[in-house]
């Protein structure tokens, strides 16, 4: 076949024809895969709250900002009922590479005792310089702090509310401005989230 | 300059050589040395010894048996400074492989790769300090406290250095641990925590003159640095920036006294391979380097941001020697500047 | 068949996308922090070569010289596109950490440097071997680039812990262990060519 000549109408039916058929194909797979995607999104989303409450049916997960060493960084923090930190996420951070940043699994490190926050009771917790018993990161005792206090401060907030609301749904709103519950599981609720957790439990 | 005369040859030989500059360079360093020694004792001779033998040995091992030279390059003593100057940007307490690691860095990717003295585009300790310092930075920012020959080489007790409190003050505003900040007079004696030879502010500045006497290196660099610290830190302090219990004046002086400025003002920018020939293109030179230091410093992610903002200011050299002294006999006139731009 | 064959050696060694080419360096170094997603980049941009390769080569009578640029970048997006979809809903984890360089396969020169040089003119059998062939070449040396990285930076290969972690060079995972480890590939791989 011989090539097509670069004529007004040859180029503009050429162009038509490849991108009608470029978008079709899209749009094929698009439908084909959509449903997956979001199975996949929710997913994301769901495990990111377990992780911090660890699968524990009365878990409340607290969000809180405060300034670190390199600029302010979030986490989320999961709590039970009385307290006790059941786990948390980095959410987001500037601090050091390599030295700082360790905070994302420094604290929950199982095998070291001594920097392990995980199942300890918050609301005082302080690095061993300033007379605590968690151990600070080495060389970098100012990210340290800081990540105890927002620890200290989403338990903090995380009591203001057990105490003023008796555990009741929270409205975003009403949170204080720097800390956020994400989700407090109240009595109404409990039951749906209990079960959705037991299956997770399971599986 | 009308009476000026070019004689026939013979001309006299001035004495000048690399070997005398790196010389007077390494004498220059040997009063901040000896302070760094008297603090941390053994680190800082095992961490010297390491930093220097490795560096020689690396440039002897690439040169005859990578490059295949005829003729050795290491009586010129440049490696030997750059060790040296290596060790100085270093915690006393470094593990030995990575000094070891450093300087195998400093010589093969910052200086032989690019063709060997004279060539390199970046200064070769600053290369290896801030490779250790991205790869290793626990090991890195780990400073041990000043204990003369009681201080142990590895596991001493360690500290963190003026520069860490002082970025948390000024950065969050926290003025709870300006008490943590060591008095003045110890970072001008050399009483702090820090890398091996960066101390002593006070050694650092004689040696440093004593290099200016000397003819090695002239005043525009570290002067220009200096200058620019001092000024943007005094715009820190009037813009309101610096908490209760700080006054300008004194974070003035710890932003000067402390860290690697007075190190790397005297000795590490003023390398001559990796600085612009006019003393025009100096003092641009000098001032991005005191900018970029202060903007790092105040909002940079590392305490120190001194080794960084050389190297930065290093890849610039090639543009700034673009300004060059006006060629004899040239009238001050930019349409004849606008047309030897174009001849060339 | 020998013509075929150099073909597809062509891409693997004497021209080499990444170490002989220089091409796409943008994904080469900002996804090459680990051999896996070194690797997974390069398998992703193989697909989308052979496929745009293949139908560029088909078409490539129907379309005219004056519009071919426009019309190639269509068929080489769409496939890209169709790239993210699949991997967005069947590997979300590798998706995770590719996804910014996803879209960027349809700038990467590699793609539309081979339509243009080569499925534009030649058959379609010597396009999809010239595609597999530049696919694999840049697979090859991101994977390569990948593993020397995290060997490097973390002390593993693919996962797999070969000295301490300790010790290694954080530096490599890094942006700017990246070009490092990149020139001095590049030097030795141009070094041993030339023998």
């Amino acid at each position: 076949m011989k090539k097509l000549e670069s004529t007004f109408l040859n180029m503009v039916l050429s162009l038509v024809i490849i991108s009608v058929v470029a978008a079709g194909a899209l749009a094929g797979v698009y439908l084909l895969t959509k449903a997956n995607i979001e199975a996949q999104k929710k997913a994301k989303q769901e495990a990111a709250k377990m992780a911090v409450i660890a699968g524990h049916e009365d878990g409340t997960a607290v969000e809180a900002v405060v300034d670190g060493f390199g600029g302010q960084f979030r986490i989320m923090v999961g709590f039970d009922a009385e307290g006790n930190i059941l786990g948390y996420e980095v959410l987001e951070h500037q601090e050091t590479p390599g030295l700082g940043s360790h905070m994302t699994h420094w604290f929950k490190n199982a095998d070291k005792p001594n920097q392990n926050i995980i199942g300890r009771k918050a609301g005082s917790l302080t690095v061993s310089k300033d007379g605590g018993d968690v151990d600070a990161i080495t060389a970098a005792t100012i990210s340290s702090r800081a990540f105890l206090k927002a620890i200290n401060q989403a338990y903090a907030d995380f009591h203001g509310v057990e105490a003023h609301t008796g555990a009741s749904q929270l409205n975003k709103e009403e949170a204080e401005e720097d800390v956020i519950i994400i989700e407090a599981y109240g009595e109404a609720d409990r039951t749906n989230a209990m079960s959705k957790e037991t299956e997770v439990n399971h599986e | 300059m009308k009476n000026f005369i070019v004689a026939p040859a013979p001309h006299a030989h001035s004495g000048d050589s690399v070997r005398r500059n790196m010389l007077l360079v390494i004498l220059a360093l040997l009063p901040a040395y000896v302070v760094s020694v008297m603090e941390f004792g053994w680190g800082a001779l095992i961490t010297a010894a390491i930093a220097v033998v490795a560096c020689v040995l690396t440039e002897w091992l690439i040169s005859r048996f990578l490059l295949k030279e005829q003729k050795q390059t290491i009586g010129d003593l440049s490696a030997v400074l750059t060790g040296l100057l290596l060790a100085f940007n270093l915690p006393s307490s470094l593990d030995w492989w990575i000094v070891l690691i450093g300087a195998v860095v400093a010589i093969g990717v910052g200086k032989m790769t690019f063709g060997g003295l004279g060539q390199n585009p970046f200064n070769p300790a600053l290369v290896g300090r801030v490779f250790l310092l991205i790869s290793f930075p626990a090991q890195m920012t780990t400073w041990p406290v000043a204990k003369g020959f009681a201080t142990a080489y590895v596991d001493a007790e360690t500290g963190a250095t003026p520069l860490y409190y002082l970025k948390h003050i000024v950065k969050t505003g926290d003025g709870s641990v300006i008490d943590q900040l060591v008095p003045l007079k110890n970072a001008l004696l050399g009483a702090m925590g820090g890398s091996l030879g960066e101390v002593c502010a006070l050694a650092l500045i004689i040696g440093g003159l004593f290099l200016i006497c000397t003819k090695v290196i002239t005043w525009h660099i570290p002067v220009s640095i200096i200058a620019t610290v001092a000024l943007f830190a005094a715009c820190t302090g009037w813009v309101g920036a610096l908490p209760e219990g700080m006054s300008t004046c004194s974070y003035v002086a710890y932003e000067l006294l402390t860290g690697g400025l007075m190190l790397g003002a005297f000795f590490m920018a003023t390398d001559y391979v990796t600085s612009p020939m006019s003393a025009c293109g100096k003092i641009l030179f000098g001032i991005g380097i005191g900018f970029i230091m202060m903007v790092i410093r105040t909002w940079g992610a590392y305490p120190e941001g001194m080794s960084f903002a050389i190297l930065i200011m290093n890849a610039c050299v090639p543009l700034l020697n673009k300004i060059r002294p006006m060629r004899f006999g040239e009238k001050k006139n930019k349409v004849n500047r606008a047309l030897a731009a174009e001849k060339k | 068949m020998s013509n075929g064959l150099k073909t597809l050696m062509n891409g693997i060694l004497k021209e080499n996308p990444t170490f002989v080419l220089v091409l796409g360096m943008c994904p080469t170094l900002a996804t090459t922090t680990s051999a896996i997603n070194g690797m997974s980049m390069g398998l992703a941009t193989m697909f989308v070569l052979i496929c745009s390769n293949v139908v560029i080569s088909l078409l490539k009578n129907l379309i005219p010289d004056k519009v071919r640029i426009p019309a190639f970048i269509v068929v080489i997006a769409t496939f890209v596109t169709l790239v993210q979809l699949l991997m967005q809903a069947y590997l979300p984890a590798i998706y995770d950490v590719l996804g910014l360089f996803i879209p960027l396969i349809v700038v990467n020169c590699i793609v539309l440097g081979r339509a243009e040089a080569f499925a534009a003119k030649n058959s379609v059998g010597l396009s999809a071997l010239d595609g597999i062939g530049m696919g694999l070449g840049f697979t090859l040396a991101l994977t390569l680039l990948g593993a020397v990285r995290e060997l490097l930076g973390t002390g593993s290969c693919f996962g797999l812990p070969v000295f301490p972690e300790n010790y290694g060079a954080l530096v490599f995972v890094l942006a700017p262990g990246a070009f490092i480890a990149l020139a001095y590939l590049m030097v030795i791989i141009n070094k041993l060519q030339k023998k």
